[in-house]
């Protein structure tokens, strides 16, 4: 059961980041959307794998929920989505950020692989340590983080109205 | 742990990288842009999922649903900032919002 668990592991690893490949080269804004929402419910598994069943449940609903739904808002209220309009980057503008990328790709795996890792606990992880550590350890930051979602929402309000702000 | 703390790490690389191409690379949609900001912030919070499963604490899952709820609230204001510079110059692409004064 165990090493089910491992292979599952790399083969939605290997379709997150394929996902993430042809999000990032899709011309389509809309079709992007649709890959990465792909990309996401993978990722989301994996965390459920890692044993953080809430995060993995707020991946799904935040993430491939509210917020790229919100982006898929945004492209069709600004009439974004115009297939003949759409156009890809040149292969010239591909090359450097692919270097730059594939460098630190090279770093953090050269450090990544050479770590050794330090021995841990071997006490499961359970939502009720979770909830213990957010509202007793973290408690002022769930405070903190209210206030700033109030003020982008605020701030969402300010910009998006009609007028010159 | 089902799989070591080094294989989780390299996936999160391999998206943070994917995530700064894309970043890089899309200039002429700022729709794209963000879309890579979510990649490299998808990235991070593997990390501290990772992590917080290796060293069997909650600490990093706390710190992964706290960048989940920045990233709403980031993504709300950079939307409406788009919207609000679509109005002003009738297109998305990076490029042109170049100068202070309109």
């Amino acid at each position: 059961m165990d090493f089910m668990e491992t292979y599952l592991f790399y083969i939605l690893a290997a379709v997150t980041v394929i996902g993430t490949i042809l999000a990032i080269t899709e011309k389509h804004p809309v079709h992007a959307i649709v890959y990465l929402v792909t990309s996401f419910f993978s990722l989301a598994t994996i965390f459920f794998l890692l044993a953080a069943p809430l995060v993995a449940m707020f991946e799904v609903i935040i993430y491939a929920g509210a917020v790229m739904v919100l982006f898929m808002f945004v492209i069709m209220m600004l009439d974004l989505g115009r297939t003949d309009e759409a156009r890809r980057p040149v292969l010239k503008q591909w090359l450097l950020p692919i270097i730059l990328g594939g460098i630190i790709l090279a770093s953090i795996g050269t450090i990544a692989t050479g770590y050794a890792a330090a021995p841990h606990p071997s006490g499961a992880l359970t939502v009720r340590d979770f909830a213990e550590t957010l509202f007793r350890k973290y408690g002022v930051a769930v405070e903190i983080i209210s206030m700033q979602l109030l003020f982008a929402v605020v701030g969402a309000l300010y910009l998006g109205r009609k007028g010159k702000p | 742990m089902i799989v070591p703390l080094a294989h989780v790490l390299i996936l999160a690389a391999v998206l943070f990288g994917l995530g700064l191409v894309c970043t890089l690379v899309w200039r002429s949609n700022v729709i794209m842009l963000l879309i890579g900001i979510e990649v490299m912030l998808n990235a991070a919070m593997l990390v501290f999922v990772g992590g917080s499963n290796h060293w069997g604490m909650a600490d990093g899952q706390v710190f992964a649903l706290i960048i989940m709820a920045m990233t709403s609230a980031e993504v709300s204001l950079a939307l409406a900032l788009v919207v609000y510079l679509h109005r002003r110059k009738n297109t998305v692409d990076v490029d042109e919002f170049r100068e202070l004064k309109d």
